[in-house]
């Protein structure tokens, strides 16, 4: 089972996150919740995978996706900026190279039917960082 | 009494706009529709964007419930096989027969594929409908090289597709000695035929195919003059065959050369059998284009409803889309002298060629060509179409005016209210002020749900946001101009709240003016507003900064950052080029002279920026803002210090110009020149502002531009001394930081403002708004403020922390910034 840490500070309707039951996740600790910048994004290794985490403080959310952008297989997104797309208020990051855009929800791209990257569940316990992978 | 039956056989563009044209005059009848695709109608205009990501879905005319939803019975995958019209019933390939009381065809038309031996080879394929780009594209994933088969409007737009696709050598093989022979005339194929060169097209005229060679697959065309040319794919594009098989069988009249014959209201032989779009054959002609398509659509729909519509021709006027450069042509293109007057402009150097054909008494346009610059185009062909009469220069109307005021009477907003503004749709320039005036629409995308102007080809949109914006201003209202969905104010508006109001970071701008969670685009323009007003550290606020910003240098392919010291004016001592040398050689990285003026050291992976500044700043080397939104080089020539033509020592000058805007940020990137005398080897004249040595001071230049629409910078000052330059200077940047919008350089800037050069001269020189000593203490505050930001990070261990590619793994390289050999360097691995 997984929850996300949030308080609604944030002026959206987003949608509310889905609680579901999710079966042989595995939590690995990413990080401190201080190695993110607010607003921002970092990039954890866990074996050769590269996984992106974002520290959504406007909404009081953590999101986590793959690291690469599908588009020119570039390991760029936790380098993306945030932001919201829509009256939903979709969370998304954008692609620092040529700014295709993600869903943080769902992973699909925003702006081009293409792409899809993966998004992964995060927990915070205390002031650690856990990814389900 | 029992409902009358319409059967529609064909579900393509025009049987689609069939069913939506009768259902919006009466629900009375019952309708079917036979379609032969296993898709519903989609627009096949836009069928290239299939490559470009665009799905089925998308490019679908109706969402799946719209039959339903309008009583509509739709059978997909079931071709209609037989018509008899004595017993008014067809016959399905599913084993239907129904009864009709009307018949439609809209059968469309098939490629015309010629009786070529081999053209039924793997790798030869037609462009029509989804499912042929399906196969191009699986086919194309392993070809190198393709051709098409013609070199008209679809021909170019397939050959298009396959330089998309990746093909990396494309050819069109045309049989006439000119590309569009129905469109363009000799002059204006020839220079479509040299900017296609550029796009990396190879073109044969003159050329015909005698068959195509290869074992089971092509591998070649054979041509008549015994040459040939190897290839992998072909595209065939060589015209249209309209599909009138089953009227034929039916008996009913077809054209010798194809296309079912109808009269003016869309009747055939029989009167209760109808044809229309690319199967009807009207006077001897096919419409091949959508516009005319719909048209006969209306008059089916009308005709059927009792009402009176008469189908008399069609304007076949195109603008072709895609290739990258514009091609249009519009009216009667080939009359020729002395049934008219042809006025012809031709620019080789730009690939610009105009032509119009005007009536001998010179007061009305017959027609014309454009290619290159078609921006004139609606313009144009609103012109013909209404037959507005020319002003008295009407080669204003292809060049534009030159010197003085624009010609009055050719605006948008002269046109006629029954103007045909969207021909795709019928949407006249009445009703789309109207949209505006009663329902308030007030953007392109309004526009297309309430009229359906723009929704067709798309030709028209530019027009269409032209008349909304003009319909606004004619009745005082402001029309906005908005940074983006977050943020309900254009920039200059923000900036004045912002600076009022004393705001400092995002999240509180986003909170008083915004919504949502803002987004890549207001970010960093609120970034830009708030270093622009406040000059804090970018470092700060690091995350609402475009990556370059972030990280304080450029991304490159591959994820690693290029390193750019601030090399004032060129010059650059022999101990600093050491240490730059030391550097690069050090970290591996490839080094290169810019066209700053400076030098650019390239693929420094992320964890190593902070080490490499703090050599670099050792030295006494600065950031030279190479990744802001903020003055770039000012550019110098030796000037009087050493060259014999030189009349003041311009790079002193160039170095102190640059010290002094050093760091602030801007709308856009900002660069200068200074130049010693006229002779200009600065090339001042094209950046954002240029200083020119004469015999008496200095010539100020602003507003120039090089990248991809060149412009040469506007004089703004004569003969005027260094203390006077700095000050217009002075007051210019700050003007241009006031006010400009996001990512717009000077010289656009300039373009959009109303007045121009002359409003601009007033407010810098003559301080027309009283602004100028408010300009000057204002830029003066940033200057006072300006701090190197690498050197805050060097300093700061906080701040180098986030130099790191993995936060859990801080000395660790990303294993996927990966280099090639190059040249005794290395160079990105290609993407
Ligand atoms: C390095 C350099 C090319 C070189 O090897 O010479 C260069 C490299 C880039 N240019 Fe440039 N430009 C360079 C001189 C120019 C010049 C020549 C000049 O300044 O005299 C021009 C035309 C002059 C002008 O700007 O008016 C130029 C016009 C552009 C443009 C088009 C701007 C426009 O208004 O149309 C862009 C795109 C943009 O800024 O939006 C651009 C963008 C870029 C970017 C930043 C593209 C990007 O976003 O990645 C390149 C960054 C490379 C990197 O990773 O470091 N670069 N670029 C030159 C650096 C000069 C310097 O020392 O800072
Ligand atoms: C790549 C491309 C780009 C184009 N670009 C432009 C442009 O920029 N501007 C422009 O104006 N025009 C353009 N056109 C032309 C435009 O698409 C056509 O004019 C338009 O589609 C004609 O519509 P239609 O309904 O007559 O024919 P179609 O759209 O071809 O529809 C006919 C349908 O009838 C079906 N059918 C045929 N026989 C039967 C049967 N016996 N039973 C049942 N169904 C049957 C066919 O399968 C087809 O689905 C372009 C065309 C292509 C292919
Ligand atoms: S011209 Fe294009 S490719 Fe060359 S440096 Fe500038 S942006 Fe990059
Ligand atoms: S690599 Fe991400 S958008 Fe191109």
């Amino acid at each position: 089972m997984y929850a996300l840490v949030k308080n609604l500070t944030h002026t959206c309707n987003s949608q509310p996150i889905r609680m579901e039951a999710v079966i042989d996740i595995q939590w690995i600790y990413a990080c401190g919740i201080d190695d993110v910048p607010a607003n921002g994004g970092a990039c954890v290794k866990h074996g050769d995978e590269q996984i992106a985490i974002f520290n959504f403080t406007r909404r009081g959310e953590w999101f986590a996706t793959q690291n690469l952008c599908p588009h020119k297989q570039q390991m760029v997104l936790s380098r993306g900026m945030i932001g919201s797309a829509g009256d939903a208020c979709e969370p998304k990051v954008a692609c620092p190279f040529h700014k295709r855009t993600f869903s943080l929800l769902t992973g699909e791209c925003l702006t081009d039917d293409e792409y899809q990257i993966k998004t992964y569940p995060v927990k915070i316990i205390g002031d650690k960082v856990y990814v389900g992978v | 009494m029992s409902q009358t039956t319409v059967i529609v056989v064909g579900n393509g563009m025009v049987g689609y706009k069939f069913c939506e044209k009768l259902i919006a005059k009466t629900k009375q009848f019952n309708i079917i529709v036979f379609g032969e695709e296993p898709r519903r109608a989609y627009d096949r205009v836009h069928l290239s964007e299939y490559f470009n990501g665009k799905t089925a879905d998308d490019l679908s005319m109706s969402t799946e419930s719209w039959y339903t939803e309008n009583n509509i019975t739709l059978y997909l995958n079931d071709p209609v096989q037989e018509i008899n019209p004595a017993e008014k019933t067809v016959h399905s390939l599913n084993g239907m027969t129904l009864k009709y009381d009307y018949l439609v065809l809209a059968t469309g038309s098939s490629a015309f594929v010629p009786d070529l031996p081999g053209v039924d080879k793997d790798g030869v394929f037609v462009y029509r409908t989804i499912e042929d780009l399906e196969l191009i594209k699986a086919y194309a994933a392993k070809s190198k090289n393709g051709a098409v088969m013609g070199g008209g409007l679809l021909g170019l737009e397939a050959a298009k597709a396959l330089i998309d696709l990746g093909i990396q050598e494309t050819h069109v093989i045309e049989f006439a000695p000119r590309l569009m022979p129905r469109q363009i005339d000799s002059m204006g194929s020839a220079m479509l035929q040299s900017k296609l060169k550029e796009l990396g097209l190879n073109i044969h005229l003159n050329k015909s195919t005698r068959c195509i060679a290869g074992d089971h697959k092509i591998e070649s065309l054979q041509f008549n003059d015994d040459s040939s040319l190897p290839i992998d794919m072909l595209v065939i594009s060589a015209g249209i065959r309209p599909r009138d098989e089953l009227a034929k069988l039916a008996g009913l009249h077809v054209g010798t050369r194809g296309g079912i014959m109808v009269n003016e209201k869309m009747q055939t032989s029989n009167e209760y059998v109808f044809a229309i779009g690319e199967c009807a054959l009207y006077d001897g002609m096919i419409y091949g284009l959508v516009a005319p398509g719909y048209e006969m659509a209306d008059t089916v729909a009308t005709y059927l409803v009792e009402g009176d519509k008469s189908f008399y021709g069609f304007d076949m006027s195109t603008k072709l889309k895609l290739i990258g450069v514009d091609v249009a042509s519009f009216g009667d293109a080939f009359v020729t002298e002395p049934d008219c007057r042809t006025i012809i402009f031709e620019d080789t150097h730009k690939g610009v060629y105009k032509r119009i054909n005007i009536s001998t008494d010179g007061k009305y346009l017959l027609g014309g060509i454009l290619i290159g610059d078609a921006e004139a185009y609606n313009m144009l062909l609103q012109t013909v179409n209404n037959k507005l009469v020319l002003p008295p220069n009407p080669e204003d109307l292809i060049m534009g005016a030159r010197g003085g005021e624009a010609n009055e009477g050719t605006g948008v907003m002269n046109l006629p209210d029954e103007a045909l503004v969207c021909s795709c749709e019928a949407v006249t320039k009445g009703a789309i002020c109207d949209a505006v005036n009663e329902q308030g629409i007030t953007n392109i995308d309004g526009m297309k749900k309430c009229t359906k102007a723009g929704t067709g080809c798309g030709g028209c949109i530019p027009m269409v946001k032209d008349l909304i914006t003009g319909t606004l201003k004619a009745y005082g209202q402001y029309v906005k101009n908005v940074i983006c969905e977050h943020f309900d104010y254009s920039r200059q508006e923000l900036l004045d709240l912002v600076r009022v109001n004393k705001v400092k970071n995002y999240d509180e701008v986003l909170d008083h003016y915004g919504r949502g969670d803002g987004c890549e685009v207001c970010k960093p323009a609120v970034a830009s507003i708030l270093s622009g007003l406040w000059n804090d550290l970018i470092v700060k606020q690091d995350t609402i900064q475009d990556s370059n910003d972030r990280y304080l240098a450029n991304i490159q392919k591959g994820g690693t950052y290029s390193v750019v010291p601030r090399i004032a004016g060129g010059e650059i001592t022999p101990d600093k080029l050491i240490v730059l040398g030391q550097v690069a050689k050090k970290y591996n990285l490839y080094t290169k002279i810019t066209g700053g003026q400076r030098i650019d050291l390239f693929g420094a992976h992320v964890n190593d920026l902070p080490e490499i500044w703090e050599e670099l700043i050792d030295a006494g080397f600065e950031s030279g803002h190479a990744y802001g939104k903020s003055l770039r080089t000012v550019k110098s020539c030796v000037g009087s210090t050493w060259c014999r033509f030189g009349l003041h020592d311009s790079v002193s000058f160039a170095i102190e110009i640059e010290e002094r805007y050093k760091g602030i940020r801007s709308p856009h990137k900002l660069k200068g020149g200074v130049s010693g005398c006229v002779r200009e080897c600065a090339e001042a004249q094209a950046k954002d502002f240029g200083v020119i040595a004469t015999e008496k001071g200095w010539n100020l230049y602003v507003c120039g531009n090089g990248g991809s629409k060149p412009q040469h910078a506007q004089l703004l000052a004569t003969d005027i001394d260094k203390e006077t330059l700095v000050k217009y200077l002075d007051r210019f940047l700050m003007f241009y930081i006031k006010t400009a919008d996001p990512l717009t350089r000077t010289a656009t800037w300039l373009n959009k403002m109303d007045g121009g050069m002359s409003y601009l001269k007033n407010v810098i020189v003559n301080d027309s708004l009283g602004m100028g000593q408010q300009l000057e203490e204002e830029i003066q505050a940033l200057i006072d403020t300006y701090h190197c930001e690498w050197k805050e990070v060097v300093e700061n261990p906080e701040l180098r922390k986030r130099f790191a590619h993995f936060v859990n793994a801080p000395d660790d390289k990303d294993p996927h910034a990966q280099f090639e050999p190059m040249r005794d360097q290395v160079k990105a691995k290609g993407w």
